[in-house]
């Protein structure tokens, strides 16, 4: 023996420090899962309850209702009137306008920046542009709002002399402006990870540097770039305090994108403080939590699929 | 030139040089660069003159027409605190797992990393929504039926504790991800060290693994901060409040925070020109902060990866 | 056949007789003087030699000895790597490809290149063949369709895929995916092809089939090959260099090279003394 007599080390102790430090690991999946439960209970009274149907069932909340005789079927969200309006159309309308505008916006930009800093950048001008991105990641979505609300949303009244102030057009170049990082960060992961072998094959076949990035990189990181594009909508779709500061917080049905909007998450946040404990406009709110909910969870397996995916096509040498 | 049998060269056309392409996604980073600087100036310039000691430290007076912002200082500061300590362990010891202790394909580590994946995904107001439906709703009620007997509820109402634990949710991905680099930079030969001098797993991970990972933990805790001292949504309607009289005191207190402070003052504020020099002040202090560990964040990660290769 | 005309945009420079004529035999590839550096490191130093057309010229060597280095020189490869510098001259026929040419890139649609460890892009068999022609603006659909048969005959593929043109190039095993690239090269009619240890990482079967490969590519085009396998330099090539720390040492026929060695550290390599 060598001469020390060292302690016994405890199988138990060992099995016990496994068995908590995976009891920690359990903590994402189980929170994921009573988010979900939590949200979806309180809103369950819309399925089950006849109750809450009648005022704000699936039908009533989807078609258009005619609420007041003489005049015609409208959708209407106005949950705090004498007679109560739980049409999702206004808001569903408002959120996708919203997040388009996002998406025209943010699109352009993160692939642009993503493409010029993988493909064209100087090594030192890349090391530059990575932390602005994250710097401009690490804005709060509060203070971006606010700058949304008094800023942008006169400069834009100014120069384009819009009627309402706060608009789906305000709004959506603010959410933009948090969906870029997002954009950018995947897609320049997806051209980063092209193999620099292939690159190599692609210039010995005569290329020169633009044609290797245009006909052999971007096509191989397509799959990541739209991975970013379906993440950076799930944010678009979210994201609350933007819109809440800047949006003008109306809900109506209208094509134009320089109205007043009122968006799913907005909504939440505006009409939560006040509402009545177990009323059915309460269960309307967490009914369109828990579609946010599941919209988020769709775009998320979406892009992690894609991601998957992408990963393997590049790296998969089967065989 | 002695020409091959067969084959003759080919006609190949001219190429493109891929200059507008070049020319035009610089300009995208230019205008994202011109972006960012417009919102910092533009704060900057609108907050810096209200900021002074006197801002920093004393509670707002006359309705926020004047006075300082201190609660919601140290609101966040106390709601941040008690934030890191319920999320660091748990995402360390999470990413621990994955990385130490399970194979990476898995049926159990892939539904962790879905889960990871999608908490990073759901939205801030739908955190907001959980932390009232069952913190507040379910454990605080909870809590309030077994223990106490009181007609007001004690812990079944907004409280600085429920908001700091819903935060915790929503920051517990910043956190493992960071850890998970941390760990992955780690030599394999380091953790074979330890045990081929008869140490246990366990005990490699506490002596050896996790110490050498500090600098990716501490990033992550950092980034975590960052986030969670800027959210407003999560707290809303779980503990955050515009105005108290006095500071918390216990753990089922509401709490002042200056991302709910900037939301409330900038869009019911009844006199804007007033206080205009606040809110912007506000702003700058909450953007300053965030800005600030943003940077030491970074600043610590790409320290631990210049020092990538070991020895 | 498919039919073109040369034309390449770049200024011919006639030198100082650049080109050897021994015996009726025309040199396609000529090096003079050559020294090159990574940054301050000289990797190779004053290297002289001449590459027969129509033959196979086997650069072999311990590690490290500059012969990948010598070969990437060959097609301006190292050029995609920073703080590298040439200085001497390497001809292409006439021309001197350092200094004459306008754009790098019609250098490597002459002087075409197969990897160590195969490369196919993410792409589908018939793409990555085709690839090269797009690239360099060729784009009539039966043209590329003609080529692309043509070359995968020509790299002993055709039979194989045929049916499968449209499958992921990471179908195939790694001799076929190896032979795609190396159709893949020939599809743009390099004059010359360079080829970095082709077989090293591929099981004997394949090894040979690509050795015979080469024993037909020959007759057609001037083939440089890298190999660390020094049977299979004695069975392929025609003229060997040894390459030792960034000189050539000594190149002649390999008969010669194999048999009767000039210099005694050749002596030494071939017969395992060290490397």
């Amino acid at each position: 023996m060598n001469g020390y007599s060292f302690k016994k080390k405890f199988r138990f102790r060992e099995f016990l420090g496994e068995k908590f430090i995976a009891a920690n690991a359990m903590v994402a999946l189980v929170a994921i899962a009573l988010i979900f439960l939590f949200i979806f209970k309180e809103a369950i009274p819309i399925l089950t309850n006849p109750d809450v149907q009648k005022e704000a069932g699936i039908s009533r909340m989807v078609f258009k209702q005619q609420f007041y005789e003489g005049r015609e079927a409208k959708w209407s969200w106005q949950p705090n009137s004498d007679v109560p309006k739980y049409s999702l159309i206004p808001l569903f309308i408002g959120t996708i306008k919203a997040a388009l505008i996002a998406m025209l916006f943010a699109i352009p930009l993160g692939v642009g920046a993503a493409i010029y800093s993988s493909e064209f950048a100087p090594p030192r001008l890349r090391e530059v542009i990575k932390p602005v991105i994250e710097l401009l990641a690490g804005i709060p979505s509060v203070v971006l709002g606010f700058f949304a609300l008094i800023v942008l949303a006169s400069w834009l009244q100014n120069t384009l002399g819009l009627t309402y102030r706060l608009n789906a057009l305000n709004a959506g170049i603010a959410l933009g402006i948090t969906v870029v990082p997002v954009i950018f960060t995947v897609a320049e992961d997806a051209m980063t990870a092209v193999p620099r072998s292939l690159r190599d094959a692609a210039t010995a076949l005569g290329a020169n540097k633009w044609q290797v990035s245009f006909t052999m990189v971007l096509p191989a990181a397509l799959p990541g770039i739209a991975a970013g594009f379906v993440l950076g909508f799930g944010r678009a779709i979210g994201e609350t305090m933007i819109v809440l500061m800047a949006s003008g917080n109306a809900a109506i049905v209208s094509a134009s994108l320089t109205d007043s909007i009122r968006t799913f998450s907005a909504t939440i946040a505006a009409e939560m403080a006040e509402v009545v404990f177990g009323s059915p406009h309460y269960n309307v709110l967490f009914f369109i939590g828990t579609l946010l909910f599941a919209i988020t969870f769709l775009t998320n397996l979406g892009g992690d699929f894609i991601l998957t995916r992408l990963r393997e096509r590049i790296q998969g040498r089967t065989r | 030139m002695n020409t091959n049998t067969t084959l003759e060269p080919l006609i190949f056309k001219p190429k493109s040089s891929g200059l507008v392409p070049r020319s035009l996604t610089l300009a995208a980073v230019l205008l994202i660069i011109l972006i960012l600087a417009v919102i910092l100036i533009n704060i900057f310039l609108g907050g810096f003159r209200t900021i002074d000691w006197t801002f920093l430290t004393h509670a707002p007076e006359n309705g926020m027409e004047s006075g300082g912002i201190f609660p919601a200082i140290f609101g966040t500061v106390a709601m941040v605190i008690l934030m890191v300590i319920a999320v660091v362990p748990v995402g360390v010891l999470t990413a621990v797992y994955l990385h130490e202790y399970t194979r990476p394909d898995s049926l159990f580590t892939r539904l962790i990393r879905i889960a990871i994946n999608n908490l990073a995904g759901v939205p801030s107001i739908v955190f907001g929504l959980f932390g009232l439906g069952f913190f507040v709703g379910f454990i605080g009620s909870g809590i309030d039926s077994t223990f106490y007997n009181s007609p007001r509820p004690v812990w079944g109402q907004p409280a600085i504790i429920w908001a700091s634990l819903t935060l915790a949710l929503l920051t517990l991905p910043v956190v493992i991800v960071s850890t998970e680099e941390a760990l992955r930079v780690i030599p394999r030969e380091l953790r074979e060290a330890s045990y081929a001098l008869g140490a246990t797993k366990l005990q490699t991970i506490i002596r050896i693994v996790i110490p050498q990972a500090m600098p990716g933990i501490l990033t992550g805790a950092i980034l975590g901060v960052s986030r969670g001292a800027g959210e407003v949504a999560p707290i809303m309607f779980t503990g955050a409040a515009y105005y108290l009289p006095h500071l918390p005191t216990g753990l089922n207190d509401q709490f002042m925070v200056l991302g709910y402070h900037v939301y409330v003052m900038a869009t019911q504020s009844p006199n804007m020109e007033v206080t205009r020099p606040i809110l912007y002040g506000t702003v700058l202090v909450l953007l300053l902060l965030t800005i600030l560990l943003n940077v030491v964040a970074i600043l610590i990660r790409s320290r631990i990866r210049s020092r990538r290769v070991y020895a | 056949m498919l039919e073109g005309v040369k034309n390449f945009d770049e200024k011919q420079q006639v030198g100082p007789t650049p080109v050897i004529e021994e015996g009726g035999k025309s040199m396609k590839m000529t090096a003079r003087k050559v020294d090159f550096f990574y940054g301050s490191f000289q990797a190779l130093h004053d290297i002289s030699m001449d590459i027969e057309e129509n033959r196979v010229t086997a650069l072999i060597g311990p590690s490290g000895c500059g012969k990948s280095t010598f070969l990437r020189a060959l097609n301006r490869m190292n050029d995609t790597i920073p703080n590298t510098r040439l200085t001497g001259e390497i001809f292409l026929d006439q021309t001197n490809i350092y200094t004459s040419v306008r754009d790098v890139s019609t250098i490597r649609t002459r002087v075409g290149m197969v990897f160590q460890k195969s490369n196919p892009f993410p792409k589908s068999i018939f793409d990555n063949v085709a690839f090269g022609l797009r690239v360099n603006g060729i784009n009539d659909r039966d043209v590329i369709r003609e080529a692309v048969e043509d070359t995968l005959k020509r790299a002993f593929l055709w039979e194989e895929v045929k049916d499968k043109l449209n499958v992921s190039a990471y179908m195939l095993s790694g001799g076929q995916q190896q032979r795609l690239c190396i159709a893949r090269a020939l599809a743009v009619r390099p004059e010359v092809l360079l080829m970095d240890e082709p077989a090293s990482a591929l099981d004997p079967i394949s090894t040979s089939r690509i050795e015979d490969l080469i024993g037909e590519l020959k007759k057609n085009y001037t083939i440089v090959i890298v190999t660390h396998n020094m049977q299979q330099a004695a069975r392929i090539s025609d003229y060997t260099a040894f390459f030792y720390e960034g000189r050539l040492i000594e190149f002649d026929i390999t008969k010669t090279i194999f048999t009767k060695p000039s210099v005694k550290r050749t002596e030494d390599y071939i017969t395992g003394r060290f490397g």
